[in-house]
């Protein structure tokens, strides 16, 4: 007994039906569509990319850094090319005959898989030979030239920062299905950064070809061909002159120069030094060996990736810590004898009059004074413990954004390093630390890196009393809008009415007459500038120079720190560097009576004093 | 001692088979040969098929003159057994091919178990429900026949072939020939309709669709079904118009929520209201009515989150195109426009053999593969593809009558399961070319280039031949 035979018909029917449903679609796109019937005449279609302009990077006045030059690669669909002159299509390209022979061999070998296809036969190719190849067109039936775009780099600097563009390869295409083999990206600096921006979009015609292969004429009159779409234009906060000068004033020296608009956030100069030559730039694929293999390795941002000891510049935190803490007043007097002395424990210092006061602590760079400031916050007796006093301080520091990513708009900006309770737990065991046992935090030394942008913004974050933008390479216009976090003001922990006791003491570092000052080489004539000078201790041979410095003191255009790796004093090098560009950038050129302290920094080569591993 | 009687085997089955899997070598030929033409070299696709072609007569001969029939039945749990073990191991220690690990390489062959576990599935299907007493009322057999369906289906998709266990799906044609509720496949292709419905219009569109749809059913269950059918089309032509209406100044205390919320919340209280106060005056069609209600506005919210956080890029990407909700003849599109303009350019009579250009020059991907019915589109013209489009039909039902016959159950359970698992593989691969299904990588029955593919239906089939050859015995 089979209660279900029924159930047979009625699968039957539905199967009879799917099946004549698939018959009328085939009856459908066989017959009557016409779509397929234009196919149908024996035709198979050839896509043609086309290129888009990538978006050229701007200065802050609309001069242009980067720009592109035409290029154009040479294509070939292997199944249109006949016999050919071969050693005239060589002479054109300067081009091995044997090369040519292995390509078309390969093109044999895949013929099946290629088709009709056509591939690069070769890239970049120069408007002359590309002009000569034009000319001599009919001798080469099969090839072809596609217009692409490289980059030119007009204002010959900045190579560092712009970064890169390269063709995409295997490993980029698998995360990144949008993009197709051929294209090119931008692999570091501004490139990578704005690449949504810069890149555009591509274009396509469709060709219909007929039975013999022929190319003849557009697909449906055009109807589904695409036009590129050329790349957005991004404007940077850079000031395209300054950025020059500065790395003018680097070269030779190992390091970088950085300033910062502290109004805005804008970065107007980024150097670091020593940079990557834009000519090489442009064809990066030719020259990638030669850069990475270059001990001074100039792929490397160091304004943004090397993170380093502060040295004194790191007072000036200390400072204002100490002062909203209470524990620190402007008068506050402290003496030293040539150094502060706890037991065997000794901070050297350098010969000066004493007691000072927190103004003359500055001036003078004492080390000190900030040893007595740091411990009073420390060990403070309103924290129960050190660790806890630590701890405070160290939500200080942070707030000034020190030991985290500023967050820029930056390629690979690195965070940095602040020491924590555990980590001084490990190496002097749990709780068995003292203030003295860091003490070297005081002067801006031992556990501590930030980069050369944690000091432009510090510079720029005093300049404006307390507060600072996210530094930011992207300029804001109405085509391209920044994005919201660098229009939020990050304000510090420490009171704006603070700032001003440090301010001063900043300012008499430069221009205080009455002698004991460390940074009057940095006195700008005409211009009320405040800085202070670093020297940072490292293992790695001779002091850092260290210089952070913003002016005019009472309305600041702009903050800059310098640092020069293995420059000795910061007086040395990195003070002279500093207040040459803010002079440039504020007086538009350099005081007769400091073109030869411009022509020494031009001159200055410390490369022999930087290790490099080779 | 049992005689066969070898002159009764079906020549029908037995000539489709062998026409089918020579038109597909035809095929293959014309697709993957070079202009030197035949060479004689391993490296060729023609030369591999060939000796599939040959190694699946061999297979064929074995399983008729060689091995008896009865063991089929008790062959078929450890068969089934050892398969899905073999489908779990490809998934750990398989090949990658395509983004999918569901080979085992053994020198220069790579073999399949997915292919096989159809077969194996087959037979324990058989087994199960030809057992005396068999019920699917009884919820000790349904449940063990959604185990032995689920549990291959499942290894498959942890080796991402998804095409391979939908056609699992369709050995629920077999379960329902055999008793199971037809509200299942009714339930599962409502759910595939209100899906496309979701994504092509709205969910607030599928939602009054869900609502007219439950109305008139409702409706006619009841004793004036006119009346039903006219509120229900009233209230949705008025609902119709609620999103126009929340957009006016005067309704915005509504903006609370969205228009298909809205809808859903009010006649989803009220189908629990009504399905709680049918299920206590026992009227238990019209609970179910309102269960299911409810059940399709779960899963039209739910659509969404399955099309954007279950469905994979390339998946999500597939079904766009196929719907027509994005156009990219160059990306994702880039398969189906070719196949379509292959298929399309072939014409009545097609361009002749070895005269196509769309697939001999790999316009079209996987051509000598998934993509074969290119191939004779394009070649063989209409003729050619309504040729093979009638031979898998005459075979598929050939099949189902010859399996009605059977006075075994066994023989009849696993005749029905050789035609569906067919069904299944050439309905989703030739609707896949001709775009009437998303891209789903199956090979198409005898025809595609592939040797576990071709021995799996090789070996699916003639056991059933086998099988057939039992009822003559003793005649």
């Amino acid at each position: 007994m089979d209660v279900f035979k029924n159930r047979r018909s009625i699968l039957v029917t539905a199967i009879v039906i799917v099946f004549a449903v698939i018959a009328f679609r085939l009856f459908q796109v066989q017959i009557i569509d016409k779509e397929y019937r234009i196919t149908a005449e024996n035709n198979a279609l050839k896509y043609e990319t086309i290129y888009p302009a990538r978006g050229r990077i701007l200065d802050r006045y609309g001069e242009v850094l980067v720009d592109n030059k035409l290029t154009y690669d040479i294509m070939v669909t292997p199944f249109d090319v006949g016999p050919f002159d071969t050693l005239a299509f060589c002479r054109i390209f300067d081009l091995d005959t044997a090369f040519v022979h292995e390509k078309f061999r390969e093109y044999r070998r895949y013929r099946s898989r290629i088709g009709f296809q056509s591939l690069v036969f070769r890239r970049q190719v120069n408007s002359e030979q590309y002009n000569m190849f034009i000319e001599q067109n009919y001798l080469f039936p099969g090839f072809s030239g596609v217009r692409r775009t490289s980059r030119s780099y007009p204002s010959m600097g900045g190579g560092n920062l712009f970064g890169y563009i390269s063709e995409v390869d295997a490993a980029y295409l698998k995360d990144h299905p949008e993009y197709r083999s051929g294209d090119y990206v931008g692999k570091t600096g501004m490139e990578e950064a704005y690449e949504p921006l810069l890149r555009g979009e591509k274009g396509y015609n469709i060709f219909l070809r007929d039975a013999r292969g022929r190319i003849k004429e557009h697909y449906l009159d055009g109807e589904y061909d695409k036009e590129a779409v050329a790349g957005t234009d991004v404007v940077t906060t850079i000031d395209g002159r300054l950025q020059a000068y500065g790395e003018q004033l680097m070269q030779n020296k190992v390091g970088s120069l950085v300033a910062i608009e502290p109004s805005t956030g804008e970065i107007l100069t980024m150097v670091s030094s020593p940079g990557i030559d834009v000519n090489l730039l442009s064809d990066i694929s030719k020259h990638y060996k030669e850069i990475v293999g270059d001990p001074y390795k100039p792929m490397f941002n160091r304004a943004v990736m090397s993170p380093q000891p502060p040295g004194s510049v790191f007072k000036l935190v200390n400072g204002l810590i100490g002062l909203q803490e209470g524990v620190l007043t402007p008068n506050t007097l402290y003496g030293c004898n040539r150094g502060y002395v706890v037991g065997n424990l000794r901070v050297g210092c350098h010969g000066h009059p004493s007691p000072i006061n927190l103004y003359q602590s500055i001036m003078m760079s004492c080390n000190a004074y900030y040893c007595y400031v740091f411990r009073s916050i420390l060990d403070n007796p309103k924290y129960g413990s050190v660790q806890e006093g630590f701890e405070r301080w160290k939500e200080y520091t942070s707030s000034f954004g020190f030991g985290q990513k500023l967050n820029t708009d930056i390629p690979g900006e690195k965070a940095g390093t602040m020491p924590t309770v555990e980590r001084y737990d490990r190496i002097h065991g749990k709780g068995r630390w003292k203030s003295l046992s860091i003490i070297s935090l005081s002067i801006g030394q031992g556990e501590i890196g930030c980069t050369p942008l944690h000091l432009a913004n510090l510079a720029a974050t005093i300049a404006n009393r307390g507060w600072f933008y996210t530094p930011h390479l992207q300029k804001d216009t109405p085509e391209t809008p920044i994005d919201g976090r660098f229009k939020e003001r990050h304000y510090t922990m420490v009171d704006t009415t603070h700032f001003e006791d440090i301010v001063k003491g900043m300012e008499m570092a430069i221009n205080y007459t009455g002698g004991g000052a460390t940074a009057t080489i940095a006195r700008i004539p005409g211009v009320i500038a405040c800085g202070k000078t670093g020297t940072a201790q490292n293992p790695h041979g001779d002091d850092h120079s260290v210089f952070i410095t913003f002016a005019p003191k009472d309305d600041p255009k702009i903050a800059v720190v310098a640092y020069v790796e293995n420059g000795g004093f910061g007086a040395t090098w990195a003070a002279p560097i500093a207040s040459l560009l803010v002079e440039k950038y504020l007086n538009g050129e350099i005081a007769p009576e400091r073109k030869a302290l411009e022509q020494r920094v031009f001159d200055g080569n410390l490369l022999h004093k930087v290790k490099v591993r080779r | 001692m049992e005689e066969v009687n070898y002159r009764k085997i079906d020549w029908v089955i037995l000539g489709i088979w062998l026409g089918l899997m020579l038109f597909g070598w035809m095929n293959i030929f014309s697709s993957s040969v070079s202009e030197d033409g035949f060479v004689f070299s391993l490296k060729e696709k023609y030369v591999m098929d060939l000796i599939w072609v040959f190694s699946s007569l061999v297979l064929g001969f074995l399983i008729i003159f060689v091995i008896p029939s009865r063991i089929y039945p008790s062959i078929a749990w450890p068969f089934y057994i050892l398969m899905v073990v073999l489908l779990v191991a490809v998934a750990f220690v398989g090949v990658e091919v395509n983004g999918s690990k569901s080979w085992f390489a053994i020198g220069p062959f790579r073999l399949q178990p997915a292919e096989f576990s159809k077969i194996a599935t087959a037979l324990l299907l058989a087994q199960v429900m030809s057992r005396y007493g068999f019920r699917f009322s009884k919820l000790r057999d349904a449940a063990q026949v959604a185990m032995v369906l689920a549990l291959p289906m499942l290894a498959i998709l942890l080796e991402k072939e998804t095409g391979s266990a939908l056609v699992y799906l369709g050995y629920l044609l077999v379960c329902y020939r055999e008793g199971m509720s037809g509200w299942i496949l009714i339930v599962g292709l409502l759910a595939v309709v209100f899906f496309i419905v979701t994504l092509v219009f709205s969910p607030f569109v599928a939602i009054l669709v869900l609502l007219a749809m439950t109305g008139i059913a409702g409706g006619f269950y009841g004793r004036r079904p006119m009346l039903g059918i006219g509120i229900t089309t009233a209230v949705v032509t008025l609902l119709a118009f609620l999103p126009r209406l929340m957009r006016l100044e005067s309704f915005s205390f509504l903006d609370r929520f969205s228009p298909e919320e809205w809808v859903a919340l009010l006649s989803g209280t009220a189908a629990v209201v009504l399905a709680v106060i049918w299920g206590f005056r026992r009227r238990r069609l019209l609970r179910n009515l309102m269960l299911g209600f409810l059940l399709g506005l779960v899963m039209i919210f739910s659509v969404e989150f399955v099309f954007n956080h279950v469905l994979k890029d390339h998946q999500r990407a597939r079904i766009e195109v196929l719907l027509g909700i994005k156009e990219d003849p160059m990306g994702v599109g880039y398969n189906v426009h070719q196949s379509l303009v292959a298929i399309g350019s072939g014409g009545l009579a097609g361009k002749g053999f070895m005269g196509g250009t769309q697939t001999r020059f790999n316009f079209v991907p996987e051509q000598s593969t998934d993509f074969i019915f290119c191939t004779i589109g394009e070649e063989w013209g209409l003729i050619g593809t309504l040729g093979v489009l009638i031979a898998y039909l005459v075979l598929i039902l050939r099949l189902i009558a010859s399996a009605e016959k059977q006075k075994d159950r066994f023989a009849r359970i696993y005749g029905w399961c050789v035609a569906s698992c067919i069904l299944m593989h050439v309905v989703i691969n030739i609707c896949m070319t001709i775009g009437l299904m998303p891209v789903i990588g199956i090979p198409l029955p005898l025809l595609s280039y592939g040797g576990s593919s071709l021995w799996a239906f090789t070996i699916l089939i003639f056991i059933y031949l086998r099988l057939d050859l039992d009822q003559w015995r003793y005649q």
